[in-house]
């Protein structure tokens, strides 16, 4: 991807690339680091038709739900060696079952065989959490197993 | 005591009117400036209200904001920014001097204040305020707009060019000839040159004299910089304001970026008082016999900010919307003007009626910039589908 950055004298940094639907899409980093979304315009590519303001945290989750599927792509490539293995993500819906129970509460493991490697929360990745590691609703919870153990995770974070 | 009480109520009434004033500028979507200024005019010589006994300091006030404003001015962009700015958009900043200070130069010799007027309307007219523009450009979410860029550049060859024309002007001002005004010229480029050279490779030895991780002393020292180099420069008869604007440029890296928030709201607590004594000194009765002038100049200067700026985009490659929009953007005329027009009338070398239509020429840029920055766009497609309509018939 060709991301072009222009620096924006007296305010700070802008990094934007052309997408296949034909929009420029970036980020305007200010001085002051600050972060701002632009999209431009269909009709007509110089204009934007969305300049939204992030705080660094809220451009930090951004980025982590936009991340977590390259994450779970990379890892996936890791065990492309190991027959039937694959992995994938699974959301805490805010409110759910384990939204604030913790990861052992699952008891995943036992259930389907398939294990959780990370937990993606507000743009960070936790490697390897713990059995007491607790859930919040709006994780992202990336798992390895084989297809049926993945199926029967579903099962059990869903219900 | 007595006169301490009603220096205090005086000023204060003055500070929260301006209070009040910049509220209602922003909700109606223009810039505070003009109705400062207007303030000022209403206060003292000839105005409504006379103010006595804070004379002594509103004087020295409105010093010490021409003072943050030109320091703020060259905090605004590194020595590196302007750097690339010159090489980037030297053709841009050429057309935009020549479109621009040509109006002001030409108006200024049709009414005898000669050369010395000349070059200094010639300013008046060219300067664009870069702080009116970068916020209505924040506001109207511009910022990520691919016209932007030219904007800034444009406004950065601007900031260039101040650092030239300043010294010039002060020293012509100073009642220096004209080979002592080719002399000017040379110390001035050599003058900032050195400033540009110091703050490019030594920037960091002038930021670490001012730097302090304790923001009190950090501020302390840096606005002790700005007055003493501020004071220097105008005991070597070079301005205050110059002094300021190259302290600015050399300053650079982390320590500009801190010391711009942290100056930030004392420019605008000291400039607001450097506009509002502008238009004190400034006869009301003076303003409407240059008011017919004043509305033509605004009529030519805004068509030629618009032509810069479409000529600037368009060899960027944006297209007719982008270029009406970086054109419109530009219009904007402000605080620098009442800069270069304050350095003049003070020293007493033009006629006092260049204040007048500096004034009013300023309250009519300043509300017409930001205003043509926002209905450019529906004016534009207006006149597009327009066209578009006649085609078709």
């Amino acid at each position: 991807m060709n991301v072009e950055v222009t620096p924006l004298p007296g305010i700070g940094t802008r990094q934007d690339f052309m997408i296949r639907a034909g929009r420029r899409i970036g980020v305007i980093t200010y001085r002051d680091g600050k972060f701002e979304l632009i999209v431009s315009r269909k009709d007509d590519p110089d204009d934007c038709s969305a300049s939204v303001a992030l705080t660094p945290a809220e451009a930090g989750t951004l980025a982590g739900l936009l991340g977590a599927p390259q994450l779970v792509a990379h890892l996936d490539e890791q065990h492309r060696d190991v027959a039937g293995i694959s992995t994938r993500q699974f959301p805490i819906v805010p409110g759910s079952r384990f939204d604030g129970r913790t990861l052992g509460e699952t008891e995943l493991r036992t259930r389907t065989g398939a294990s959780i490697v990370a937990v993606v929360r507000a743009g960070s990745v936790h490697p390897s959490p713990r059995p007491d590691f607790p859930f919040e609703g709006g994780d992202l919870v990336v798992v390895v197993g084989t297809a049926e153990g993945l199926a029967k995770t579903t099962d059990v974070l869903d219900g | 005591m007595h006169d301490t009480a009603i220096a205090l109520i005086q000023l204060g009434a003055v500070f929260f009117g301006l209070g009040l004033l910049g509220k209602m500028a922003w909700r109606i979507g223009i810039s505070p400036i003009p109705l400062y200024l207007i303030g000022g005019l209403a206060f003292g010589q000839g105005g409504l209200v006379p103010l006595h006994g804070i004379e002594g300091f509103s004087h020295i006030a409105s010093e010490i904001g021409v003072i943050l404003l030109l320091l703020l001015l060259g905090l605004e962009y590194s020595a590196a920014e302007l750097m690339t700015g010159l090489k980037r958009s030297w053709t841009a900043g050429l057309v935009d001097i020549v479109l621009n200070a040509a109006p002001g130069a030409i108006a200024a010799l049709v009414l005898g204040w000669g050369p010395v007027g000349a070059l200094a309307m010639a300013g008046v007219t060219y300067i664009s305020s870069s702080g009116i523009i970068a916020k209505v450009l924040g506001d109207l979410g511009r910022l990520g707009n691919r016209e932007t860029p030219v904007v800034l550049s444009v406004l950065v060859f601007e900031d260039l060019a101040m650092a030239v024309y300043l010294p010039i002007l002060t020293a012509v001002l100073a009642g220096v000839s004209f080979l002592g005004g080719l002399g000017a010229v040379g110390i001035s480029l050599a003058a900032i040159t050195v400033v540009l050279v110091v703050a490019l490779k030594f920037g960091r030895y002038v930021s670490a004299v001012v730097d302090s991780p304790d923001p009190e002393v950090f501020l302390l020292k840096l606005l002790g910089a700005a007055l003493l180099v501020a004071g220097l420069a105008s005991q070597l008869q070079v301005s205050a304001a110059v002094g300021a604007f190259l302290l600015g440029i050399a300053i650079s890296g982390s320590t500009a970026e801190n010391a711009t928030r942290m100056l930030e709201p004392l420019r605008d607590l000291f400039a607001a008082m450097f506009f509002v004594v502008f238009g004190l000194n400034t006869d009301p009765a003076s303003i409407p016999p240059v008011l017919a002038l004043a509305v033509a100049l605004a009529v030519v200067t805004t068509l030629t900010k618009v032509a810069t700026g479409w000529w600037a985009a368009k060899r960027q490659g944006i297209g007719k919307l982008g270029r009406a929009r970086a054109g419109a953007a530009l219009v904007a005329r402000g605080e620098f003007s009442i800069v270069i027009a304050s350095l003049t009338v003070a020293s007493g070398a033009v006629d006092g009626e260049l204040a007048a239509l500096a004034t009013a020429y300023v309250l009519l840029m300043a509300v017409l910039g930001p205003v043509a920055a926002r209905v450019v766009e529906p004016l534009a497609k207006s006149v597009r589908g327009r066209s578009a309509e006649a085609a078709a018939v």
